[in-house]
């Protein structure tokens, strides 16, 4: 406290004249961040603000292809809730939301933040050169294109003749008759392929966090006489909170959102919804029915909920955390 | 002694043999993927015939003379990954400068409705967006009469670099944050001292002191630009749109008639990933130090 005090009295008395300021220098200083976040504010605006306000409007109308230019979806009189109510009754909302609980649940523990744990700590704990290989070579699932990575996965898992893993390593062990992985098992892949894009964005995040925790720290637990597991516990842990908050939120969000993946995997199947997740049936019911046609509206509706649930996880995160903790008031304001 | 050095080789030796299984299931599929563009068939790692046609969009277009060349293609994608890039690392940086050397109303809500707004799904903000762009296309030359990118309406490589900035600003404000963060502010105030104004602070003494965080960002950035493919495949229309990314591109191999030629997809793909893992060899340093921040997240 008495230190604060001190602080701010020599930046105010650094100041050559902190009490004479003008109107006008005054306002600048006040509106000075805001010039300063305007071009975030603008393009956030134009992408996210509109658009959200946009569906919204439209998960309440039946606009589609062929009403498309016709229907008038911005006139209140052609809103109803029937998108809703469709969306509570379908007959395979239960087994919707169970996959996308089980989806993004067991894809976060076990990869994007379990796996990403792991090796982060193994890779910051061994060699330095191969650590950094061992990372790289994570990453490159990141990097490569969608299309080919879903590819490479397919044949993996492909029936006996073709498939890697069917040849090379189920035949010999003789374990399984050869088939098609994907159809036997859809969710080991599914969880599989979408967790080692994922483990990559926390592997670099945690890994340049643990590098940052001074040294002096180790060697104090060390010279204690800790265990590795003692260190990881009680030192790693606890110094890597911040980031663990970060990726842990911005991963769920991601895995809530995300669907390029599925939609080239499995597309849903194999079996009637069998993987089908939320946001790919957004993007099912908005852009690929059955039957050509494509219900905007009603996919705007699936849309709206998913980022309700969004903004939910979202918020019990940052409470959670005590983000409000974590954020402390910049130190240095104007002077 | 002699056990315990033993001990520890044992442990290191089991700990690498964790790493090593971890990552199995990327070796085998890359070494499948290289394999596949050289071979004419597989069965497993094991090639049937190798062949080095699958290679042969470097030289001649496969969908005939009309088509622009991959080289075409690649430079487009370039271009627009670098306009993305840039834009990013600019806006990000300037937000993330804000939100941690100012104090002004609303900060700790634009903190958090940063995070948020990554809750979004891209997928259905599409239509919207579309409209958006419509919208945009109009205004006299910022909409289309832009030299090299086109503008930043609907169907130029601006537009969609201007969507792809769009999703990827919360990332950027969050990462730049922590790396300002990490910086001591002493510096910051003897320059306001001297009478610099925030803006040259920010540009000359704060900007050039987070370079590390500038590359890890620029990277990420840029990669997400490289292999964009919803975006660029929604917002680009007719045979220029079709040639407008590699990831469309590819895409051109499987909406045509005849039969689909993964290996040749691989190939692309491979390709296309050839020259992110070059730049990734000269910048790997960067990469490390994504991560600025230190336990906590405020300054």
């Amino acid at each position: 406290m008495s230190k604060n005090f001190q602080l701010e009295r020599e930046t105010s008395s650094l100041s050559s004249f902190p009490n004479s300021k003008s109107f006008f220098s005054k306002l600048k200083s006040w509106l000075l961040p805001y010039a300063f976040l305007s071009p975030t504010l603008v393009v956030v605006t134009l992408f996210f603000f509109i658009p959200l306000v946009m569906v919204f409007i439209l998960s309440f109308t039946n606009l589609d292809m062929t009403n498309f230019g016709i229907l008038k979806w911005w006139q209140p009189a052609n809103w109803t809730l029937d998108n809703y109510v469709k969306i509570f009754t379908n007959r395979f909302f239960p087994r919707i939301l169970n996959n996308t609980l089980m989806y993004v649940s067991m894809t976060l523990i076990f990869f994007n933040v379990g796996m990403a744990l792991v090796i982060a700590l193994i890779t910051t704990n061994i060699n330095r050169r191969v650590g950094f290989a061992f990372r790289l070579i994570w990453l490159m699932c990141r990097l490569t294109p969608v299309v080919v990575y879903i590819m490479m996965w397919k044949a993996l898992a492909g029936p006996a003749p073709m498939g890697v893993l069917n040849k090379h390593i189920l035949g010999p062990l003789g374990i399984g008759g050869g088939e098609f992985l994907l159809n036997t098992n859809p969710w080991v892949f599914v969880i599989l392929a979408n967790g080692f894009i994922g483990a990559s964005f926390g592997m670099i995040i945690f890994s340049s966090a643990i590098e940052a925790i001074p040294k002096d720290y180790m060697i104090a637990s060390k010279v204690d006489g800790a265990s590795t597991w003692q260190t990881i516990r009680y030192i790693t842990i606890p110094m890597i909170k911040w980031p663990l908050l970060f990726v842990t939120t911005y991963q769920t969000l991601s895995l809530l959102t995300s669907f390029e993946q599925i939609l080239l995997l499995t597309n849903g199947g194999p079996g009637l919804y069998e993987t089908e997740v939320w946001s790919l049936t957004a993007y099912h019911r908005a852009f690929s029915s059955y039957f050509g046609n494509t219900q905007w509206g009603y996919g705007s509706a699936w849309a709206v909920i998913l980022v309700i649930i969004g903004i939910i996880m979202a918020i019990i995160y940052l409470r959670v955390f005590k983000f409000n903790e974590l954020i402390q008031e910049p130190k240095i304001d104007q002077l | 002694m002699v056990l315990n050095k033993f001990r520890l080789n044992f442990k290191s030796i089991l700990v690498y043999l964790a790493l090593l299984t971890f990552s199995m299931p990327i070796f085998l599929a890359f070494l499948w993927l290289i394999i596949t563009t050289f071979s004419t068939r597989t069965e497993g790692l094991e090639s049937l015939g190798w062949t080095l046609s699958n290679w042969s969009f470097l030289w001649k277009s496969p969908f005939g003379p009309k088509f622009q060349s991959i080289w075409f293609v690649t430079l487009n994608t370039f271009l627009l990954a670098t306009v993305m890039t840039t834009i990013v690392v600019f806006v990000s940086s300037m937000s993330a400068y804000a939100l941690s050397r100012m104090k002004f109303a609303g900060r700790k809500g634009f903190l958090s409705a940063t995070l948020i707004l990554h809750a979004f799904p891209s997928v259905t903000l599409l239509i919207p967006i579309y409209f958006v762009l419509r919208w945009i296309t109009k205004i006299p030359i910022i909409g289309q009469g832009f030299p090299l990118i086109g503008g930043f309406g609907f169907n130029t490589i601006g537009g969609v670099a201007l969507v792809m900035v769009a999703f990827q600003l919360p990332f950027g404000i969050w990462i730049m944050k922590g790396f300002f963060d990490n910086i001591s502010w002493d510096m910051e105030r003897s320059a306001l001292i001297d009478g610099a104004s925030r803006f040259q602070v920010w540009w000359k003494i704060l900007m050039p002191n987070i370079k590390p965080g500038i590359a890890a960002l620029s990277i990420f950035a840029f990669i997400s630009g490289w292999n964009a493919y919803i975006i660029p495949f929604t917002f680009t229309v007719g045979r220029a749109g079709k040639s407008t990314v590699l990831s469309v591109y590819l895409q051109n191999f499987m909406s045509e008639s005849v039969m689909t030629e993964w290996n040749m997809v691989a190939a692309v793909g491979l390709f296309q990933l050839i020259p992110v893992l070059i730049f990734f060899f000269f910048t790997q340093e960067a990469l490390l130090n994504i991560y600025g921040g230190g336990a906590k997240g405020g300054a």
